[in-house]
């Protein structure tokens, strides 16, 4: 049992590994707490599929000091995310803004969604008026 | 009967929805720059810091901006037809060396060669971030009036060169080719 514990302790620790900033950039806990929600929201291009604060490749590094720097000089969210995807597109944050393009994105599975709704609704309700009965069934 | 029609008209649909999307590669970005005007920058050349060079040495010219580094495999296998390119002097190439160690850029261009008009140093990055760059190599293709006419991710070759960007150089000079 002492030894399971110890195992789990270790594997815990080893989590921490990840972590690839050393340090909090930050010494204002707010602005560290922005800090930090911006780079899990703009995606590592070159992973694709890893925010940059968990990538560890050169853009990662020099987007995360592009952030810093920006939210020193004073850049709103918005702002910072204006300029990321004035140079890297739509697809560089993890939720893309509404804007004219990207509304077939939000739109498409609620829509899809609507049309299931309805096909089941028609298909439910066609069933209920077949008559119980096998001998009646008319196609 | 009009339901199946319908169901086959929503298959089809979504089949060619598919067949285009799956088709595309998802690692090669569509540039937001197109169109736009190109970044400005200057920086120290790679073999002689004391000097720069910059958007402001091609203004008014048709140029290829490609971003290379010589820990870049892809940059490896496009210098052959780089050089190529150049010796046909078809276009001005400048080039933007990424987060590169200046000696390694030195000893890279000495040995096989230097395709390039002059090559910016561009060590932190920063240059890079405003062209967008997320994987080496990258080569811009420039208009004379110094906006972005094509971005090509990826090695440079013949075949890139003759569909991608031929046709758009002589779109703008009017030359039959």
């Amino acid at each position: 049992m002492n030894r399971i514990l110890v195992l789990c302790v270790a594997l815990l620790i080893s989590l921490t590994a990840s972590a690839i900033d050393t340090g909090a950039a930050f010494e204002d806990p707010e602005m560290q707490a922005r800090y930090e929600n911006l780079i899990s929201e703009v995606r590592c291009l070159v992973c694709q599929n890893q925010a940059i604060k968990d990538s560890n490749v050169f853009l990662a590094a020099d987007l995360r000091r592009e952030i810093r720097r920006m939210m020193t000089e004073g850049m709103s969210d918005a702002e910072i995310a204006d300029f990321l995807v004035a140079r890297y597109g739509d697809f560089v944050l993890y939720n893309p803004r509404k804007s004219g393009r990207t509304l077939i994105l939000w739109i498409t599975p609620a829509l899809l969604l609507g049309v299931g709704a309805f096909v089941i609704v028609r298909v439910v309700r066609d069933r209920m008026k077949l008559p119980i009965d096998d001998d009646a069934l008319k196609s | 009967m009009a339901r199946y029609i319908a169901l086959i008209v929503a298959f089809v649909i979504m089949l060619g929805i598919f067949v285009v999307g799956l088709d595309r590669d998802p690692t090669k970005l569509p540039s937001p720059l197109i169109d736009k005007p190109a970044p400005e920058y200057e920086l120290p050349r790679v073999k002689d810091p004391l000097s720069t060079v910059g958007s402001a040495d091609y203004a008014g010219q048709m140029v290829l901006v490609n971003i290379w580094a010589t820990w870049c495999v892809g940059c490896r296998a496009e210098h052959d037809y780089l050089l190529q390119l150049a010796a046909r002097s078809e276009i001005p190439i400048y080039g933007i060396n990424w987060r590169d160690e200046r000696d390694a850029a030195l000893s890279w261009l000495l040995q096989l060669g230097d395709p390039y008009v002059a090559s910016a140093y561009d060590e932190d990055g920063r240059v890079g971030i405003d062209w967008g760059v997320y994987g080496a190599p990258e080569t811009f293709l420039i208009s004379a009036g110094g906006s972005v006419m094509y971005k090509h991710v990826g090695p440079m070759n013949e075949a890139t060169w003759q569909g991608e960007f031929q046709p758009r150089i002589a779109g703008q000079t009017g030359a039959i080719r």
